[in-house]
């Protein structure tokens, strides 16, 4: 029968809603949606077994070590002149001593560079070649370690913007890809993390 | 005939519910990564307020350090511990598990390969240090110390 043909029977969506809850359930419980943030760092390739010692010297002004020990104190400053600094001061004695403003012989030397802008473009900034060499004891605590990472970062991030503002007129984060690239090689993040110092007897 | 409305409200169409279930469905399928590892093991992460995101999870291994909970706890005791997939492990372990994660990853991707430190904030840098040792040792230079975002101290 021609009539009966066309009424093909329909399909019961009525489940349909159920079985949308059921997979959405599922997911639900089987996945996360927590984003990790991270202070992100290189390490340092491992130096080869013979390699000597003297090869990586840096000159002494370059360096400014930063002690952290065990009760979270901070010594920032070569052997024989450490100073005792608060976490809060630690950002602009970073700064001070990575951009040398004054060109004082105590601080870090700096190096006339030029760099090839994306536009084609040259230009010529004195980068600087400040090492902030952080140290830690066995016993410290690493909220500690990262509170001063954090500092250090903060100290190369802002010298960033500002070098960013003076150049592009622009904030670090809002340049182009390949601007951030040559600002990120001008203002280096320049962080080097010894091993743990065993203050001998004190652990 | 005159009183045909007054009868009670229509019932609601559900018809679209399935619809909409369906865009809240698609939502959480796109927005969200499969959870992959049980921890045995718990942490509070430092804080810092320069973090930056972690991009591809798929480039990323997992390092965890903290106490054991439950019948791990019970089973090792409260020192802190080494976590990499699903069991306990020591520092000695990680050059096998980092060469374990690079495999997985395929050619072009492997330079790209970031190890996450997931670190108890009252674990020790000795022990930080050791693990640092490891991955060097192993070739796993780009890592992430993993913290909390916070406006500041």
């Amino acid at each position: 029968m021609a009539t009966d043909k066309r009424k093909v029977q329909e399909i019961n969506a009525g489940s349909m809603a159920d079985i949308a809850f059921l997979l959405l359930i599922f997911f639900l419980v089987a996945t996360t949606m927590n984003v990790d943030t991270g202070i992100a760092r290189n390490l340092p390739p491992m130096p080869p077994e013979n390699q000597q010692v003297e090869d990586l010297k840096v000159r002494v002004r370059n360096v400014l070590p930063v002690l952290i020990n065990g009760r979270g104190d901070l010594f920032v400053g070569r052997a024989g002149e450490q100073e005792y600094l608060d976490i809060h001061q630690l950002k602009d004695r970073a700064k001070e001593f990575l951009l040398n403003p004054m060109d004082d012989p105590n601080l870090p030397e700096k190096e006339m560079q030029e760099f090839d802008l994306p536009d084609g473009s040259k230009w010529t900034y004195a980068v600087g070649k400040g090492v902030l060499s952080l140290q830690t004891t066995k016993d410290t605590q690493y909220q500690n370690y990262i509170m001063v990472q954090n500092e250090l970062t903060r100290a190369v991030n802002e010298i960033r913007d500002e070098v960013a503002r003076a150049k592009f007129q622009k904030k670090f984060a809002e340049l182009a890809e390949g601007e951030r690239a040559v600002v990120a090689k001008a203002v280096p993040m320049s962080i080097s993390e010894a091993e743990p110092r065993d203050l001998a007897g004190r652990n | 005939m005159k009183k045909k409305g007054n009868k009670g409200l229509p019932p609601i169409s559900t018809a679209s519910l399935p619809d909409v279930i369906f865009m809240i469905l698609f939502f959480f399928m796109v927005s969200t990564t499969m959870r992959d590892q049980e921890l045995h093991l718990k942490y509070s992460l430092p804080d810092a307020t320069e973090v930056q995101k972690l991009e591809k999870k798929s480039l990323v291994s997992y390092i965890h350090i903290g106490e054991p909970i439950g019948i791990w706890r019970e089973q090792y005791g409260p020192a802190p511990r080494i976590q990499l997939n699903d069991a306990f492990k020591t520092a000695q372990d990680i050059g096998q598990f980092v060469a374990a994660e690079r495999d997985k990853l395929s050619e072009q991707d492997r330079a790209l390969m970031t190890v996450c430190l997931k670190a108890d904030r009252y674990t020790t840098m000795g022990r930080i240090t050791e693990v640092k040792q490891e991955l060097r040792r192993a070739n796993a230079l780009k890592i992430s110390y993993a913290a909390g975002k916070t406006l500041g101290y």
